[in-house]
């Protein structure tokens, strides 16, 4: 009777589950955020880290921006925006993401750790 | 031209077919059992209609695992009412992936590699086709990318358990047709 697990077989076992460490490290590694940017009208208007659980709020030309970090995410809890597209974008926690509230020129963004790309232009 | 009753041909199927037809039925009631297990991730399934594919690869050579497997899925397609679905295209790509991996599998030496590699790299083939369908044609989004290390860790676990309990099947002493 033969093995059931032949000698290639463990080898085949072993690049695999390498492979899938490598890609784990790799793909869900650093991509954590570390800190947010709050932008009001173009100037940063604060820098915050992610692990300090606190409440922002940005005065802009509608009204105040509530921007909260909660357990290394931010989102944007509130905003006078009529579509509230910032709000429904939800929590951010990657490098790189960013939610901005146009009609009130308000913007997070999370930067740390590496970033998925250099700028985002609109 | 008109055909009438007695103009019937008759195909008479040998028995490679016979072989064709059981397997791809047997793999067809595995393949209702995975649907009806819970999923902690949509995709991620034991794949036990493998084992069947696997067999017919081990047992009857490459063309009754095309067949085996493509019976499976279109059949599947039929029962759950799928055909043609985003959920049928993505497994026909993962199946097609995965029937050209344990074709290049099968050609390694026997002495040192057996269904668990097969099992595993067919496994890796199938996330690997469904992800790149999925990515090109249903999320185009590099975020689908998040997820690649969930799936490949599934792969690792589902492939080797399948190529296990399909090397356990087709040890001489057991009776699988």
């Amino acid at each position: 009777m033969r093995a059931l697990l032949r000698p290639g077989d463990w080898l085949t076992l072993a690049l695999l589950a390498a492979a899938t460490a490598l890609l784990a490290v790799s793909l869900w590694g650093d991509g954590h955020a570390r800190t947010v940017r709050i932008k009001q009208h173009g100037r940063l208007f604060a820098e915050a880290s992610l692990l300090h659980d606190r409440v922002v709020a940005v005065p802009g030309p509608l009204g105040v921006t509530e921007v909260e970090i909660a357990a290394g995410r931010a989102r944007i809890r509130r905003d006078p925006s009529p579509r509230q597209y910032c709000v429904r974008q939800g929590w951010l926690d990657r490098a790189g993401q960013v939610a901005i509230c146009l009609p009130n020129a308000t913007s997070i963004e999370l930067s740390g750790g590496e970033r998925a790309y250099d700028s985002l232009q609109f | 031209m008109t055909a009438c009753s007695s103009d019937t041909r008759r195909l008479a199927p040998d028995d490679s077919d016979h072989r064709v037809a059981r397997l791809a039925a047997v793999a067809l009631v595995l393949a209702l059992v995975d649907a009806g297990l819970p999923s902690p991730l949509p995709g991620v399934k034991p794949g036990l209609a493998n084992i069947v594919t696997l067999i017919a690869l081990y047992r009857y050579g490459l063309g009754a695992a095309v067949w085996v497997s493509g019976l499976r899925i279109v059949g599947a397609g039929l029962l759950f009412g799928s055909l043609m679905t985003p959920g049928f295209l993505l497994s026909l790509a993962g199946g097609l992936a995965s029937l050209a991996g344990l074709a290049a599998a099968h050609r390694l030496p026997a002495r040192g590699f057996g269904p668990v590699t097969a099992s595993l790299v067919a496994a890796f083939c199938h996330i690997g086709g469904q992800l790149a369908l999925a990515r090109l044609i249903l999320i185009p989004s590099d975020g689908i990318l998040y997820f690649v290390p969930a799936f490949a860790l599934a792969a690792l676990v589902t492939g080797t358990v399948n190529g296990v309990l399909a090397a356990k099947l087709l040890e001489p002493d057991h009776e699988t047709d």
